[in-house]
C-alpha cells in the first residue's frame, strides 16, 4: 500500500465518521422542524391559557402543562432529599463496606429497569398496596386507593431517584480530598465538613442533577399511565382549601385527584382521540411545548456543569 | 452523639434506595409468581385450538381477553427483539460513529458542538419521537420501503435507535478516552495514519467498552415502551418479517394493564410479562458491567 493510498483512506474514513456523527444533529434537527413546522399554527398564547374544549378538538393544553409542572414538583420534593441524603452518606460516609458495596449496586440495578415495570410497579405497590391499604385502616370508601397525583410522583420519584443519586455522588467526588484533609486538620468532625466545606462546592452538581431530574420526570410517561394521569378532566386538581377560624378558603393543589399531564396528553391525542387526523395540530404543537420545556431544563444543566468543570479545573 | 445519629439518619436513606429495589423485585414476581400458579405452564408457549374448519391447530397466540384466552409469550417476544434488533444495529452504527468522532477524529470546537447536541437528543421524551414516528416518519418510511402497513416493526427500530444512540455514543466516548494516549503515540511513532490507529490500536484497546455499549443499548430497546407503543401497530402475530405490525412486550404492558380487572389471570400475566422483561433487562445490565469490570482491570495493568 502505498502512502498516498493511506492517506486518502485515512481522510475519507474521517469523512464518513463525521458523516454519520452528524446524522444525529440530522435527527434532532428534524424532530424539531417537524413539531415547529406542524404545529405552528396552533401555538398561541390562548392555547398555552386555555383548556381543550369541543370534545377535545379545539382549545388549549394550559391543564396538561399544570398537571405537569405540578406532578414533577411533588416528584422533586419527594426525590430530592432522599437522593442527596443517600449520595451523601455513599460519598463521605460509608467507605468500600458491604452495605455501601450493595447500596450502590442497588442504585445502578434501579437506573437500569425500564420505565414500564416502574408503571407496573406504581400501580401495584402505591395505588393498590399502599393506597388501599391506608383505605382499610382509615375504614373509608376508596380515598387512597385509586390512581392518583400523590401516586404518580411516588413512581417517578422512584423512577428518578438514581439520576439524583448518581449526580449529587459526581459533584461531592469533584470537590477535592485535600479541602476535607483540611478542615479535619482544623478539628473539624465529619459532619461540619460535609456541611461547611463540600456541600457549598457542590450544590451547582446537585442543582444540575435535580434539573435533569426534573426533565426525566416531565417527560416520562409509561411509568404515569396506570398511577394518576386521566384522558380529560374538566376541572383542575385543585381543592379549597379553608382555613378554620378565619373562614378564608385557599385554593390548594389536591394530590389525591387524577390530573392531566403533558406527555400523556401527546399520547392520548394521538392514539385515542375521537378524530386523530383533525387534531394533528394540537398533537404537533402539544409535543413541541414539551420538548421546549425539557430542551429549556436540560441545556440550564449543560450549562451549569460546564461552568462546575472550568471551576474544578481551575481550582 | 449528634454526629452518630446523622450518619445513621443518611444511611437510612441510602438503605430506602435499596429497599425501593427490593420492592419493585418483591411486588413484580409475587403477582408474577400467582400468574405462574394459576395458569398452565404449556399456556406460556401455545395451545391447541380448532381453527374454522374444525382442524387441530397449534397457536402461539397472546389474546388473554376472548372466552379462551391465551398467553403465549411466543409473540411478544418476537415482536420486541424484532424492534430491539434493527434498533440496535442502526444505533449500533451511528452510535460507535459519533462516540469515534467525539474521542478521536473532532476537533474540539466540532466536539464542544456535537456532545450538547447528542445529550438534547438523549433528553427528548420518548413519547414526542414515538409521535414523531407516528405522525412523520411511517409516512417517509412507507414511501420508501413500500410497506402494506404504515406502523410496523421497522418503523419502531428507528424511533427505539434515536434513544439507542445517545446511550452508546457516550459509552464509546469513555470507553476511547480511556485507552491511554501512550498507545496512541507509539502507533504514530511507527508510521501509521490516524485511521489505521483508530481501527488496530484504539478500538481493539476499547473492545470491552463497545461491547459493553452495545448490550446496553440492547437493554434500553427491549425496554422502551411509548415509542413501540406508538409507532409498532400493536398487532400480537408470530413473524419474523420486521415490515409487518408487531407487539412488544412492554407496548402489551402499556396497552392492556389500565383496563384489566386489578384480580384475575389477565392481570396476573401482564406482571409475569413484566418480571421476564426486568429479568431479560437485569441480566444484560449484569453482563455489560462485568464486561466494564474486565476492562478496568486490564487497563489498569
Amino acid at each position: 500500500m502505498t502512502t498516498a493510498w493511506r492517506n486518502r483512506k485515512d481522510r475519507l474514513a474521517s469523512i464518513v465518521v463525521r458523516a454519520i456523527a452528524f446524522s444525529t444533529v440530522g435527527i434532532v434537527l428534524a424532530i424539531l422542524a417537524s413539531l415547529l413546522l406542524e404545529g405552528r399554527h396552533v401555538l398561541s398564547w390562548e392555547f398555552l391559557t386555555q383548556p381543550p374544549s369541543d370534545g377535545m378538538t379545539e382549545g388549549g393544553i394550559f391543564p396538561a402543562m399544570f398537571g405537569t409542572v405540578c406532578v414533577t414538583m411533588l416528584m422533586i420534593l419527594m426525590a430530592l432529599p432522599l437522593g442527596v441524603l443517600a449520595a451523601i452518606y455513599l460519598v463521605e460516609y460509608a467507605g468500600r463496606g458491604r452495605l455501601a458495596r450493595l447500596i450502590r449496586a442497588g442504585v445502578n440495578n434501579l437506573a437500569g429497569i425500564p420505565s414500564i415495570v416502574f408503571g407496573l410497579f406504581g400501580l401495584g405497590f402505591f395505588v393498590l398496596f399502599v393506597g388501599r391499604g391506608l383505605d382499610r385502616l382509615a375504614g373509608n370508601e376508596l380515598v387512597f386507593g385509586q390512581p392518583a397525583m400523590l401516586w404518580a410522583a411516588a413512581t417517578l420519584a422512584v423512577l428518578v431517584l438514581p439520576v439524583i443519586i448518581v449526580a449529587t455522588a459526581e459533584a461531592l467526588t469533584a470537590v477535592p480530598r485535600s479541602h476535607r484533609e483540611a478542615a479535619f486538620a482544623l478539628g473539624a468532625t465529619r459532619w461540619q465538613v460535609v456541611q461547611r466545606v463540600v456541600l457549598p462546592q457542590a450544590w451547582s452538581g446537585i442543582l444540575t442533577g435535580a434539573i435533569l431530574g426534573v426533565s426525566r420526570g416531565a417527560g416520562e410517561t409509561a411509568p404515569i399511565l396506570f398511577t394518576g394521569c386521566a384522558f380529560y378532566l374538566p376541572r383542575l386538581p385543585v381543592a379549597h382549601l379553608t382555613v378554620p377560624l378565619i373562614g378564608v378558603s385557599i385554593p390548594m393543589v389536591n394530590p389525591l385527584d387524577q390530573f392531566m399531564e403533558l406527555s400523556y396528553h401527546v399520547f392520548v391525542m394521538a392514539t385515542q382521540s375521537a378524530d386523530t387526523t383533525k387534531t394533528r395540530p394540537i398533537q404537533y404543537g402539544t409535543a413541541f411545548v414539551l420538548v421546549a420545556l425539557t430542551f429549556a431544563l436540560n441545556l440550564t444543566a449543560i450549562l451549569l456543569r460546564t461552568r462546575l468543570s472550568r471551576r474544578v479545573v481551575r481550582s | 452523639m449528634g454526629e452518630w445519629l446523622l450518619e445513621k439518619f443518611l444511611l437510612l436513606n441510602g438503605i430506602v434506595a435499596l429497599v425501593l429495589v427490593a420492592l419493585i423485585f418483591l411486588f413484580l414476581f409475587r403477582e408474577a409468581g400467582q400468574a405462574l400458579a394459576r395458569i398452565p405452564f404449556s399456556s406460556w408457549w401455545g395451545a391447541a385450538e380448532t381453527d374454522f374448519d374444525g382442524n387441530a391447530v397449534y397457536v402461539h397466540m397472546w389474546q388473554p381477553n376472548g372466552s379462551r384466552p391465551k398467553y403465549s409469550l411466543i409473540p411478544l417476544l418476537l415482536g420486541s427483539f424484532l424492534v430491539a434488533i434493527p434498533a440496535v444495529l442502526i444505533a449500533g452504527t451511528v452510535g460507535v460513529a459519533t462516540g469515534i468522532a467525539l474521542a478521536e477524529v473532532a476537533s474540539r470546537r466540532t466536539r464542544e458542538f456535537l456532545k450538547p447536541i447528542v445529550e438534547l437528543l438523549a433528553g427528548i421524551p420518548t413519547v414526542v419521537i414515538g409521535f414523531f414516528c407516528l405522525a412523520t416518519l411511517a409516512t417517509v418510511l412507507q414511501n420508501f420501503f413500500h410497506t402494506t402497513y404504515r406502523l410496523n416493526a421497522i418503523v419502531g427500530a428507528f424511533g427505539v435507535s434515536f434513544v439507542v444512540i445517545p446511550v452508546i455514543a457516550s459509552l464509546v466516548d469513555d470507553a476511547l478516552r480511556a485507552v491511554p494516549h501512550s498507545l496512541r503515540e507509539a502507533a504514530y511513532g511507527m508510521g501509521a495514519t490516524r485511521w489505521e490507529t483508530i481501527v488496530r490500536v484504539v478500538l481493539p484497546a476499547a473492545v470491552s467498552g463497545l461491547t459493553a455499549a452495545l448490550i446496553l443499548g440492547v437493554g434500553r430497546a427491549l425496554g422502551e415502551t411509548m415509542i413501540v407503543l406508538m409507532a409498532t401497530g400493536n398487532a400480537a402475530q408470530v413473524t419474523l418479517n420486521p415490515f409487518v405490525s408487531v407487539r412488544t412486550i412492554t407496548a402489551t404492558i402499556a396497552a392492556e394493564l389500565g383496563s384489566v380487572p386489578k384480580d384475575g389471570d389477565w392481570y396476573q400475566s401482564l406482571f409475569l410479562v413484566g418480571a421476564v422483561l426486568f429479568t431479560i433487562t437485569f441480566l444484560l445490565n449484569l453482563l455489560a458491567e462485568r464486561v466494564v469490570d474486565r476492562m478496568r482491570r486490564k487497563l489498569a495493568l
